[in-house]
């Protein structure tokens, strides 16, 4: 498969649907394995990482949900390409930087992904639309079944599978949601539950994981710890908390639309009117208002046609997919700005204005219960 | 009061996380507070941190320079990258590792999924040494009918893993 058809699709998880996907952008799960008594990446010379990507490689691509793949070794992609990759989660910003002896291979609906050679020799994800980390824990633990009869995995019967950083020996097993979380934002509570949720051993991200920023109030909520309790439990632990903020989110959102429904119309009306009439807008501006757009679609303002749209131009107005999709030599920041704001004018244009009207009939309740657990 | 992580400057920002009911506390200069994030409380969390700075302690306190036979990577390759050098090296620096995987973990012992050959090993294992505390009582009972069923499923199931 050609880098041009994964550019060319937005990627199931943007696309699909899932449980409490309104609000839930993401679940991912990610597994790090290794082989047995060989250097991991970080360690090994050069010569070694070639064997073990050329072994590593082999085995991921000739599996059968790998049939129609896209594979790549990561000297052969440029930054730009590999961006795009980070900014699809689909490698990690750490892959990113990986040259000769690395490599990445994917499935047709970017929802499995596999990293060769990152931290570990093998980092594989699986990913979908919504909260259902069963799941996808369901579908990246079927890949790495199959390649446990392949590879000779380096495993301890008392600490687990064996990973390069010790924060993630045992299961090797980061879960993860990607939820957007405005109405804790706006009613200023989004640091209380980001610090409780920290204190029960759990991380809060922003956007792109450790150290980045939450922008367009998005966070990532994963598990801490890896050693200790079984994949279903940790998940578990996982599903319940966010379960807990989603509730948090749905109050944050009615209190705002009883009390304070004039800040609300007002900021929902100011991003549209931005957004639709800008020339100019950097990807942090334009984050943070997308995401006010999308509440006012949650809360029933703009018609649920304005949804794709809408996470389609979170993904689109990314600098790296910017820079792909107009195809042509690298842009300056302000020629990329000037862009932005062009992509974001012309599809708004199909989303008509915002009928304030409409909230008010809608008062916000939680959705119904059904997702996978 | 110095800086936990450049050991050099005055701490001016000093901070306390409890995480599963243990304490943390941390103290550092303003610019390692930068650094490390401190300032975005969102793209942070007190246990990286305390992580990385308590695997440069621990490893500290192991005597001698260890070294892994395997991968040659060293003792104070460790401090340095905070990382292993292969799964072998799990074993050459367990001493120091086990305190420092308590700390950071919520237990000590794997309880998740195993490679399946492995896992069927694991489970054949338990079910004899089942079989072998059953079989010491009923000879201790001199339960011999008993005993003798016991050492005949003993004997078949080490046949299978012979096999």
């Amino acid at each position: 498969m050609k880098f041009s058809r994964i550019i060319a699709s937005s990627g199931e998880w943007l696309s699909g649907d899932g449980p409490h996907r309104n609000i839930v952008v993401s679940s991912r799960v990610r597994l790090a394995r290794n082989l047995r008594e060989k250097p991991f990446p970080g360690w090994a010379k050069k010569a070694e990482r070639l064997d073990v990507m050329r072994l590593v490689k082999d085995a991921v691509e000739n599996l059968p949900e790998m049939a129609d793949s896209y594979s790549e070794n990561l000297e052969a992609l440029s930054p730009l390409e590999k961006q795009v990759l980070v900014e699809r989660h689909l490698i990690s910003r750490e892959h990113a930087a990986k040259g000769v002896g690395s490599a990445v291979v994917m499935n047709a609906p970017q929802t499995l992904s596999v990293m060769i050679n990152e931290e570990d020799h093998l980092r594989m994800q699986a990913i979908c639309c919504g909260l259902q980390l069963s799941k996808v824990f369901g579908m990246i633990d079927r890949v790495d079944s199959e390649l446990e009869s392949l590879l000779d995995y380096a495993f301890d019967s008392s600490l687990g599978y064996l990973t390069a950083c010790p924060t993630n020996v045992g299961t090797g097993m980061r879960a993860s949601a990607m939820l957007h979380l405005p109405g804790l934002v706006m009613s200023e509570q989004i640091n209380k539950i980001v610090n409780s949720v920290n204190k029960i051993g759990l991380a809060v991200r922003g956007l792109h994981g450790e150290g980045t920023e939450a922008i367009g109030n998005l966070f990532q909520v994963s598990n801490q710890t890896t050693l200790g309790e079984t994949e279903e439990e940790i998940i578990g632990r996982l599903n319940r908390v966010i379960e807990q903020i989603l509730e948090h989110e749905h109050n944050a959102r009615a209190t705002l639309a009883q009390r304070k429904a004039i800040t609300l119309h007002d900021q929902i009306g100011r991003a549209y009117g931005i957004l639709s009439h800008a020339y100019s807008m950097s990807s942090k501006e334009a984050l943070n208002l997308l995401s006010v757009i999308k509440l006012g679609v949650d809360l029933g303002v703009f018609p649920e046609s304005a949804r794709f749209p809408v996470d389609e131009l979170f993904i689109e107005t990314q600098p790296a997919h910017l820079q792909k999709g107009a195809g042509t030599q690298k842009m300056s920041a302000d020629e990329r700005d000037s862009l932005r704001a062009a992509i974001i004018r012309a599809k708004l244009q199909n989303v008509q204005v915002p009928d304030i009207a409409r909230l008010k009939e809608k008062t916000p309740e939680p959705e119904p219960e059904d997702h996978d657990e | 009061m110095q800086c936990d992580v450049c050991q050099a400057k005055e701490a001016t920002v000093f901070l306390t996380q409890i995480v599963d009911g243990k304490m943390q506390k941390v103290n550092l200069c303003e610019a390692c507070s930068k650094e490390k994030g401190v300032n975005d409380p969102t793209g942070f969390a007190l246990a990286d941190l305390l992580m990385g700075l308590g695997a440069a302690q621990e490893i500290e306190k192991s005597p001698g320079a260890l070294k892994c036979p395997v991968c040659g990577f060293t003792q104070a390759d460790f401090k340095k990258t905070g990382r292993l050098g292969c799964s072998a090296c799990y074993g050459v620096f367990a001493g120091a590792l086990s305190s420092m995987l308590k700390n950071m973990h919520k237990g000590t012992s794997h309880t998740g999924k195993a490679p399946a050959a492995l896992q069927e090993r694991r489970e054949r294992g338990e079910r004899l040494r089942e079989l072998q505390d059953n079989l010491h009582s009923a000879v201790a009972a001199e339960e011999y009918e008993r005993a003798a069923d016991l050492r005949d499923q003993i004997r078949r199931i080490e046949a299978g893993s012979a096999a």
